[in-house]
């Protein structure tokens, strides 16, 4: 707890914003789902260099409810270090051959403002499961 | 506190601690730390998770990830695979019984998908070491909104006008308790939290302190606001050492922050509270008893009226309210009655927990709505009974309750619903037993529990359940007699009427229920000598047969009495007049050579 001071009734909600949004993915909901492809390829590509700038970035720009997670290798190893973008309502974007600066664009053009970086993207949509 | 992409939250509920669950915390965050992910992965102890069957648990957020069974030796496969890989761990998820494919996300496992949380509804969520994890989810909204925007008679109105009922046991409304200590004039009043739970296999409000202890302190306080209490005691028993500690550093906490004490949230009002420590005695669970105890007298109840709510501590107004019932008052507050009235039954409002434990494959805590049916919590929630073995009895209310039958399995579950079938809401302990248990065998379990825990205050129930003990368990040995039946009857009843308090009024319920419902099984000890599920251990014997024994010893080396003779590949024997009868050699057997026989009247010599 910051300090000992006593909490009057407004102080309530502060805490209870800026704690509800560090926990917000407990709850497993968020404006975005960023999945960064840490199969073996992956990781050997650079991923976790894009997954400490992408945890980066989500800081700087205060968002806590970008929920980031991993997954292994999406199949088209020649193509990593990638990730796939879900926003709400609307089919994963998936990224390739991605570098810090790259990432940085599609943080902000993408997660944030919701408009996919044509020009970076590998597919749109997911593969038909059986 | 600071951005994580994943939260770990380990299940740190007693039952999981005592299955190592500090040790898997601990090397989660060595592994984390290992591999660099130390500033991406935090690591976070909450309260019970409810599935305690298949404790260590650990739930991966965002993904939902449930965890299950988990040893320090899974932690380094489970961080490399899903952490930094990415691969949920498919050989750590659950996989519900008869089935092959597992459960990855813990909102679509049965267990969970039934219940509806109210009072649990931050278990398994949040630290409840933090008190900024209790804020974050709306915690002391309800006790802000008491304190500054309604008046005392409004509080008092408000929750008589939910319907919550009392859920220490009999059920009692609650505003109206309230209502009744608010009109007394004297000064100063107290409250109490009963923590004190007794019933052997219960423990709902243990769980609540552990997981949720702000609830129950923000729910005194808006009860302490409208009935202008200065006072309060929270009595748990030392048993519970886990919410002892918890509850304490809630308490710290919350009278650093002004959410306690003098001039709580600079609305200038005053309340403290203060936690008893309990020594373990059943009978203090009685409200009188319990004050008594608080008092630091012997736990012994008192007549009533004059009720607690007149006179009680040191002789002054006191309310005293279960633990669940104390959670579940914020919930109302900042929810409105109006929510809470449209849970439940006509006569039975909100949600209840209940201990889920016996013969039934998922063990746990379960929070479901009232009105909900015995099958729906144990075939829907809990997943049956274990080995494919029929259902016989669910035990309901502890000691004080009773044994319902199969044919009762669709009586939903309200106040009147169970008293009516002889058993009682209790404080929510439910034992679920198959056909290998014996109901006389119960009934002589809980009546040597009562006899032990009479206070002896009351002829009738310190002579009552000793006398029904000594019969009951000269039944189990082959010694009853068909007069017993009736005597017991009469013995229950009138420990029943003359008794003063719930432990005696009550403490006949386990042989008036398996008596009305399990007669045959009574009959079939005194009258043929014969235990129908095998337990009874003065009416089976253990025997070889001849055909099927090969000789191969390991009976021989199992015994613990040295009772079993016999030569390699020869048929052996037991000595009958040496066998404990503990099982052993039956288990031992790989040949099924051994035979429990209890189909024959056997002389009992």
């Amino acid at each position: 707890m910051a300090g000992t001071k006593k909490l009057r009734i407004q102080d309530l909600a502060k805490i209870r914003e800026k704690t509800r949004s560090l926990m917000a993915i407990r709850e497993s909901e968020g404006r975005a789902r960023v999945t960064v492809h840490m199969g073996t390829c992956g990781i050997a590509a650079g991923a976790r260099e894009i997954m400490d700038t992408l945890l980066n970035e989500i800081s700087k720009a205060n968002v806590p409810d970008v929920i980031v997670t991993t997954s292994g290798c999406a199949g088209l190893c020649n193509a990593e270090p990638m990730m796939t973008v879900e926003l709400k309502n609307q089919p994963p974007v998936k990224y390739g051959h991605l570098t810090p600066a790259k990432l940085q664009k599609i943080f902000v053009q993408h997660i944030l403002g919701g408009q996919m970086v044509a020009d970076l993207v590998l597919a749109v949509g997911s593969e038909t499961m059986y | 506190m600071k951005q994580y992409r994943a939260h770990l939250l380990v299940c740190a509920g007693t039952g999981c601690v005592s299955c190592g669950s500090f040790k898997i915390k601990e090397a989660l965050e060595k592994e984390i730390k290992a591999r660099g992910l130390a500033d991406e992965v935090q690591v976070v102890a909450t309260g019970c998770n409810g599935f305690c069957e298949r404790g260590p648990i650990v739930m991966v957020q965002p993904d939902g990830i449930f965890y299950q069974l988990l040893t320090v030796e899974d932690v380094p496969h489970l961080v490399e695979e899903h952490l930094l890989k990415g691969r949920p761990v498919k050989k750590l998820m659950y996989v519900p019984p008869a089935e092959k494919q597992p459960v990855p996300k813990m909102k679509d496992i049965e267990f969970f998908k039934h219940q509806r949380l109210i009072v649990l509804r931050n278990r398994g969520r949040i630290d409840p070491e933090k008190i900024e994890e209790y804020i974050a989810f709306d915690g002391y909204e309800a006790m802000a909104k008491a304190l500054t925007g309604m008046k005392p008679q409004e509080i008092i109105d408000e929750i008589l006008f939910s319907g919550l009922r009392g859920r220490g046991g009999a059920g009692f409304p609650t505003g109206k308790k309230w209502a009744a200590c608010a009109k007394e004039k004297a000064a100063p009043k107290y409250l109490i939290c009963n923590g004190d739970e007794g019933d052997p296999g219960a423990f709902m409000d243990r769980s609540v302190l552990e997981a949720d202890p702000h609830a129950v302190l923000e729910g005194m306080v808006i009860g302490a606001k409208a009935l202008g209490a200065s006072k309060g005691f929270i009595y748990i028993r030392h048993e519970y050492p886990l919410a002892l500690k918890r509850m304490q550093i809630a308490l710290d906490q919350a009278r650093e922050t002004g959410l306690l004490g003098t001039d709580i949230l600079g609305s200038g009002f005053d309340f403290d509270l203060e936690i008893v420590q309990g020594a373990g005695a059943f009978v203090s669970g009685e409200e009188s008893a319990l004050i008594a105890s608080v008092e630091g007298r012997i736990a012994m109840p008192r007549q009533r009226p004059p009720y607690p709510a007149q006179k009680g501590l040191w002789g002054k107004p006191t309310v005293i309210n279960n633990v669940e019932t104390w959670a579940t008052v914020p919930n109302i507050i900042r929810r409105g009655a109006d929510w809470f009235q449209g849970l439940g039954t006509e006569t039975s409002k909100g949600t209840k927990i209940f201990a889920l434990v016996g013969k039934i494959s998922n063990t746990g805590l379960v929070e479901v709505p009232m009105g909900i049916t015995l099958r729906e919590i144990v075939y829907g929630i809990g997943g049956g009974i274990p080995d494919k073995r029929d259902f016989k009895a669910i035990q309901i209310g502890g000691p004080s309750g009773g044994c319902l039958p199969a044919k009762l399995l669709d009586l939903p579950v309200d106040y009147e619903s169970l008293t009516a079938a002889g058993a009682m809401m209790g404080s929510g302990g439910m034992i679920v037993m198959d056909d290998k248990t014996c109901m006389v065998d119960v009934a002589k379990y809980f009546l040597n529990f009562l006899q032990d825990e009479s206070c002896g205050k009351c002829v009738s129930c310190r002579e009552g359940t000793q006398r029904m003990y000594e019969i009951v368990k000269g039944i189990t040995e082959g010694k009853g007699q068909e007069s017993d039946l009736a005597l017991l009857e009469e013995l229950a009843q009138t420990t029943k009427d003359a008794s003063m308090c719930g432990l005696g009024q009550t403490a006949g319920n386990p042989i008036l229920t398996t008596l009305r419902y399990f007669r045959h099984e009574y009959e079939a000890h005194i009258l043929d000598k014969r235990c129908p599920a095998g337990v009874c251990k003065a009416l089976i014997r253990y025997v070889v047969l001849a055909e099927k024994c090969t000789g191969c010893q390991s009976c021989k080396k199992a015994c613990p009495n040295d009772c079993i003779k016999g030569t390699l590949k020869d048929v052996h024997l037991i000595d009958q007049s040496k066998c404990i009868k503990c099982g052993a050699c039956k288990e031992a057997c790989r040949f099924e050579a051994i035979e429990e026989q209890r189909e024959e009247a056997i002389q009992v010599i």
